[in-house]
């Protein structure tokens, strides 16, 4: 009796196991499915088209691509050099009373959903930015800086794990020549932690270029490349947020459905790169 | 200036750079904090919670539906993504080990749990919206499902992988079969590390909006019909916010509010169960 219940049970686990890597395909192959329409309407020119016009049935992705890389660019300058401050306080600086208050408090952040962080962009740093550089305060450049500020607690808190694993004996033998914490860091950390720390910030940018929310308030979503940063734009996942659910015909649903189609492989590629080239995993308990 | 007095001065300028930097990033994310805590008081009163959704300018709108919407677009999602997410993780662990197929579900679900969650609500749409022809309960709880899986599948793995293979064997040599093994041994010793997997992973998903913005899409009075569209507190507050009507926007910082202090919550009792086991 308890031989059946005992494969049962085995084969049962196991069927919801293999049932994870059947629903990721599943995902794929039903975005690809719908995104046939588009691909066949407008093949590869989706990719390098700037006419983003519904009512004309025109569908170019460029804007939204371009809007995308531009802003997790613009957040990622901003985000890497605070991250390391902020990491480098964490577990070389700041007083053990210290440490573990900031450093749970940045963990709590990095769990705030992102939809606050968009509404804090909207209501209070929009006006900001409009004193500034004018213009509607809705921008590529709010975009940037509010996706910087979201992606900051979770790039800090990984950077900082990443510096931890460096061995204390390491870290004193440094101090014991004479080191001082600056030498530590850049000597000492730095070269043990380069694959973590460097998978970290790719882990970062792949979250930040799939980040919906924190965008969707500032930018605006208006399909035009501008080299101001100041002028509304639009990302990938702008624009899916905004139009989804009012498309209308099939190619724009068609459209709407390669864009996430694409957006999925960017930021499964980028994942991917994190993960298996900088972070092997490490299992715990071993 | 001696090489000496040259490092000591790199040294000096580098820690306070950082600490500035620590300072910068620690004082936007309080401003942040504040903000929401300060806007989120003001627009809370008991009627949030009795009324429901009203037009804009009628001073006695709630957030109930929301609310209830909310709860119950997580109770669907968690009812079926919290055991298949334990069952897949305790094959992963007590069945798959360090085989081929084990490792590459592991490897897809990590990439996964980082992959942009608007695009499980593009799916979602095209299986689920499209074929029945209309936004549901339904279609949000099953976007929330997909992205908690692989949350709650990893930490159960990681979790059950803590207990030590020695309690397995005492188990086995007094001739208990695996599944035994399994439920009355290794998930009793995991019970802590598995209930914070879940709490995670619950408060991962509560925050999400984006999946839920074509799935369950919204609805501005009280609905608990899972087959028709249905509010979610983040649904609320991104339409809330992004109106112009100061009375709802009021409204979307009190769902902020509760829906942060919720997950903050969650994610604190997490910690609280694992610093208990460490404790042990």
């Amino acid at each position: 009796m308890s031989a059946i219940i005992d494969k049962i049970f085995a084969n049962a686990t196991k069927f919801i196991a293999i049932g994870v890597l059947l629903l990721v395909a599943w995902i794929f192959t039903v975005l690809f499915e719908h995104s046939l329409e588009s691909i066949e309407a407008f093949g590869f020119s989706f990719l390098t088209e700037t006419k983003w016009a519904p009512n004309l049935e025109k569908f170019g992705a460029l804007p939204a691509i371009y809007g995308s890389v531009v802003s997790t660019f613009l957040a990622m300058i901003l985000a890497v050099p605070l991250a390391i401050g902020v990491a480098i306080f964490l577990s070389e600086i700041a007083h053990s009373k210290i440490k573990t208050p900031v450093g749970v408090s940045i963990e709590l952040l990095a769990a705030i959903p992102s939809v606050i962080y968009g509404m804090w962009g909207l209501f209070y740093f929009v006006p900001i930015i409009r004193d500034i550089f004018g213009g509607i305060g809705i921008s590529m450049l709010t975009a940037g800086i509010v996706l910087s500020i979201m992606i900051l607690p979770f790039m800090a808190a990984v950077t900082r794990d990443a510096m931890n694993t460096t061995p204390d004996i390491l870290k004193e033998s440094a101090y014991a020549l004479g080191g001082t914490k600056w030498d530590v860091v850049k000597d000492i950390i730095i070269p043990y932690a380069k694959a973590g720390i460097i998978g970290s910030f790719i882990l970062a940018l792949g979250r930040a270029i799939g980040e919906t929310m924190a965008v969707t308030f500032v930018m605006g979503n208006v399909h035009k490349i501008s080299a101001d940063l100041t002028q509304p734009a639009t990302s990938i996942p702008v624009t899916l947020a905004n139009e989804f659910a009012e498309a209308d015909s099939g190619l724009y649903y068609s459209s709407l459905f390669e864009l996430s189609l694409l957006l999925l492989v960017i930021s499964f590629t980028i994942i991917s790169i994190a993960k298996f080239y900088f972070l092997r995993r490490k299992r715990i308990g071993q | 200036m001696t090489h000496t007095q040259k490092r000591i001065i790199t040294n000096k300028i580098v820690m306070f750079l950082s600490t500035l930097s620590a300072l910068v990033g620690i004082s936007f994310l309080l401003w942040i904090l504040s903000i929401l805590v300060i806007n989120g008081i003001d627009a809370l009163s008991m009627t949030i919670f009795t009324n429901g959704g009203a037009p804009p300018g009628n001073e006695n709108g709630g957030l109930k539906h929301a609310l209830i919407g909310q709860l119950m677009l997580f109770a669907y999602a968690s009812l079926f993504g919290v055991p298949l997410g334990i069952l897949a993780g305790t094959y992963l662990s007590e069945y798959g080990l360090k085989s081929k197929l084990a490792e590459t579900i592991r490897d897809i679900s990590d990439i996964m749990m980082s992959a942009p969650s608007i695009v499980i609500g593009a799916f979602v749409y095209a299986i689920v919206v499209a074929p029945s022809g209309q936004f549901s309960g339904w279609a949000g709880s099953i976007a929330l499902m997909i992205i908690m899986l692989p949350i709650i599948l990893r930490t159960t793995d990681d979790m059950l992988q803590l207990v030590p293979s020695t309690l397995r064997e005492a188990a086995f040599a007094l001739g208990a079969p695996k599944y035994k093994v399994i439920i009355q041994v290794v998930y009793r010793g995991a019970k802590a590390g598995v209930l914070t997997g879940v709490l995670l992973g619950v408060a991962r998903v509560a925050g999400e909006t984006a999946p839920l913005l074509f799935t369950s899409f919204n609805d501005n009075f009280l609905n608990t019909d899972m087959s028709q569209p249905m509010a979610s507190l983040t649904v609320t507050m991104y339409n809330y916010a992004t109106s112009p009507y100061e009375d709802w926007q009021k409204l979307g910082w009190a769902a902020a509010f509760i829906l942060s202090m919720f997950i903050l919550t969650l994610n604190i009792l997490g910690r609280l169960f694992l610093l208990k086991k460490r404790g042990k």
